[in-house]
């Protein structure tokens, strides 16, 4: 057994449920179990709940409650956007276009991409800079008027990037095509107002923001062209069958609105222990870069990439020494190939194989960064040396 | 010890590595999991005999139970680079190479090895049948496991003083039935697997078929010829064959045949009666001393010349090339060239060493062995 206390920097992949939000769902398990669709009280009492769930979120991103669809998470909402909007369009007005960005989580990437292996959707990359952003008049030049849906992540797991949607939001609208967001990493940190962003469909998951994991909200504007992908009963205005799991629903709108709520005591902390970690890194270890935006990037979020390291490697050793960091994406299942994320930013695979994420939460204090930064030189230096003796 | 040395237990998901990990969590290391996910040929992923995904979810569930931090590395690139190419490129030498034997050296005790050194972890641990001796201020020495049908020291015999110093073999005192008990009384969940001495990237095919697959240009037909230099038959590719082999050959004649060499400049396979068959000389290369010096005058010693084979008296003379010679009092009938030849002195191992071609030049012989261990 492990004795040393250990310090997570891993909350782009998840955080700790808010004790206030645990206090809120409790009831909702044993106490009020009813079925939001009966007739009874019981049911009227999860029904209820459900609904105030719902008008807290659309209150937060400026929304109709009957816009709020609740889904098992951010991949499902992912998933219900492209797959929905794609087959609706098709039915609608023949589009068979598919516009999306080489940046995007793979909830988004592979789904377009078994909709053009299985369905014959035409699916077209936007470019992006080598920050992950898109260019407003790529975009422009890109649409045309079979263009289903245009997905463009908001803030980039991987590489913390922000992208600038909301101009690229009034380019759509002009011309009547709907524009998905993924904000799942954007949503404990940035404002994300639906209409700011002129966005007609949004993705975001609770366990990002304290909340539960397995709940999550796809937004859809209305008048949106979309189609159910998961069938059966006619929950959710029809649009994603399936009895809503109440007390995961109310969770996810309290730690919603405490997120909301207290967004601006926790980024500037956040953001003056990223800018230090950038700082540091970039000037006490040899060959290492920032990826992803210096500025335009997320509060928390801090992301490198070392040469000849070996990512993996990295990670096991800063889990010994007591970190809990990520790679970007990689799973620890998968194969140690690259991401394609960094790979089509135009890194070399001897940069992306040694990428390191490193992300704050509401927990995160000087103390941990300081050990933290102590102990990283040594342990890529390690890392290095490992990758070279073979 | 101290109460917290890092120790990494290398593990399978199968009861031996799952049993020494329990024994130094007992002992109160600080005990890592780490597996290696090798390569298997495309699309027999989980037909590999050391990592499938279930005997991955195996050592997961078991370093769960033990509460240890698991790790999976990824070392497929690096073992398809070294394993599988020597193993492909012996072939073409006319030789059997032993994979397990480049996968222990390269792969577990320099590949995975780094990566526990690099985690600061002190030793390496393994459920290997083999018994270390550490007295203060000498060399580390290796030994045969206290249950000698078990013992697997002659897959460890190319360990250096550099390595041995860091490694820890648990199980060498126990029997595996002593060891299926501590399974059991740890409450191990491990499933019984059957032993095997299939390679494991064969992944349930066997070598020839796998060569056909990986390496048609190794597969070149050529004469049988008697020893007397006469060609009696044709043979499919002298990687089909092994050397003491009777069956197969497709002579049509009267007296049995057996395989005796592997001409490789020649691509002729010499066959002869029983009588021809068996050796009583050998000449290893790469030779490994244990202890990190090499014999300074011959001696005696038992040697084995394959995993499976019993041990056999000789003479152990150093070249001054630093190959072996060893030469037995008896003959023996399957000394292959690829396969080790390991000497040992009252079951310490003393050494081992690489049997090599006696058909090759010796030139082609370390060019041989250099790529190897230059991979």
């Amino acid at each position: 057994m492990m004795e040393n206390p250990k310090t997570y920097l891993d909350y782009a992949a998840t955080t700790p449920v808010d004790s206030r939000v645990v206090e809120v769902m409790l009831p909702y398990f044993s106490q009020i179990y009813g079925n939001s669709s009966s007739i009874h009280f019981n049911g009227q009492q999860a029904e209820t709940a459900i609904e105030n769930s719902r008008e807290t979120i659309a209150n937060i991103i400026n929304c109709k409650p009957e816009e709020i669809v609740f889904t098992s998470g951010g991949t499902e909402s992912d998933n219900l956007a492209i797959r929905g909007v794609a087959f609706a369009s098709r039915e609608k007005r023949r589009a068979n276009h598919l516009l999306i960005t080489p940046v995007e989580h793979h909830a988004v990437s592979n789904t377009a991409l078994q909709l053009a292996k299985l369905h014959n959707f035409d699916v077209e990359y936007l470019p992006v800079n080598k920050y992950g952003q898109v260019r407003p008049d790529d975009v422009s030049a890109l649409i045309r008027k079979e263009t289903a849906l245009v997905s463009i992540i908001l803030a980039n797991n991987e590489i913390g990037t922000i992208n600038e949607i909301s101009e690229i939001g009034s380019i759509c609208q002009e011309m009547a095509l709907p524009l998905h967001t993924d904000a799942v990493q954007a949503a404990a940190y940035l404002p994300i107002n639906v209409n700011e962003l002129n966005v007609d469909l949004m993705s975001i998951g609770a366990h990002k923001f304290y909340g539960p994991k397995g709940v999550g909200v796809l937004y859809i504007r209305d008048g949106t062209p979309i189609l159910p992908i998961q069938t059966g009963g006619d929950q959710e205005m029809g649009l994603r069958a399936g009895t809503p799991n109440a007390p995961y629903i109310v969770g996810m709108a309290e730690a919603f609105h405490i997120s909301h709520s207290e967004r601006d005591n926790h980024n500037p902390k956040n953001a003056a222990l990223r800018d230090r970690i950038i700082e540091y890194v970039l000037e006490e270890i040899p060959d290492s870069k920032l990826t992803g935006h210096p500025i335009e990037r997320l509060p928390n979020h801090a992301s490198f990439l070392f040469h000849g390291v070996d990512g993996n490697m990295l990670l096991t050793m800063l889990d010994v020494a007591g970190f809990a960091c990520s790679s970007g994406s990689a799973c620890k299942t998968g194969s140690p190939e690259p991401s394609d994320v960094l790979l089509a930013l135009g890194y070399s695979h001897e940069w992306a194989f040694g990428s390191l994420r490193v992300t704050l939460g509401r927990q995160t204090t000087r103390t941990d960064i300081d050990s933290f930064l102590s102990k990283l030189p040594e342990l890529v230096a390690h890392a290095r040396k490992g990758v070279k003796s073979l | 010890m101290s109460k917290h040395t890092k120790v990494v237990v290398a593990m399978s998901g199968g009861v031996d590595s799952s049993v020494a990990a329990a024994i130094l969590v007992e002992q109160g290391y600080d005990v890592i999991g780490m597996m290696l996910r090798l390569w298997s040929e495309p699309g027999r992923e989980t037909h590999n005999r050391c990592c499938t995904p279930a005997a991955m979810a195996m050592a997961r569930k078991v370093a769960a139970q033990l509460e240890i931090p698991f790790y999976a590395v990824d070392a497929k690139n690096i073992f398809h680079e070294i394993v599988v190419n020597n193993f492909i490129f012996g072939y073409t030498q006319g030789i059997t190479p032993n994979p397990c034997l480049s996968c222990n050296r390269q792969i577990r005790w320099e590949f995975l090895f780094n990566h526990a050194l690099g985690m600061g972890a002190e030793y390496m641990v393994t459920g290997h049948y083999a018994r270390l001796v550490r007295n203060p201020g000498q060399p580390v020495k290796l030994f045969r496991a206290k249950n000698i049908k078990k013992d697997q020291s002659y897959v460890l015999s190319f360990l250096t003083q550099e390595k041995l110093q860091h490694t820890m073999l648990p199980l060498g005192e126990y029997s595996k039935q002593e060891v299926r008990d501590l399974a059991k009384s740890y409450n191990l969940p491990v499933a019984e697997t059957k032993d095997s001495q299939d390679l494991c990237f064969l992944a349930g095919s066997d070598y020839a078929s796998f060569l056909e697959r990986n390496a048609a240009d190794t597969i070149n037909p050529g004469v049988i010829l008697s020893t007397s230099g006469e060609v009696i038959g044709k043979h499919k590719g002298l990687a089909f064959y092994t050397i003491g082999q009777r069956k197969g050959l497709g002579l049509k004649t009267l007296l049995a045949h057996y395989v005796l060499e592997k001409d490789v400049e020649r691509n002729a396979l010499i066959v002869g009666g029983q009588n021809e068959l068996g050796k009583d000389e050998l000449i290893a290369g790469n030779v490994n001393w244990v202890n990190g010096n090499p014999a300074s005058e011959p001696f005696r010693a038992q040697i084995k010349i394959r995993y499976t084979s019993k041990l056999s008296w000789g003479n152990v003379s150093i070249l001054d090339s630093g190959m072996v010679k060893i030469t037995f009092d008896e003959l023996q009938r399957d000394i292959t060239p690829g396969q080790a030849a390991v000497f040992y002195v009252n079951d310490e191992v003393i050494g081992g060493g690489v049997i090599v071609n006696p058909q090759i030049t010796i030139q082609n012989n370390n060019k041989a062995i250099k790529f190897e261990a230059a991979r």
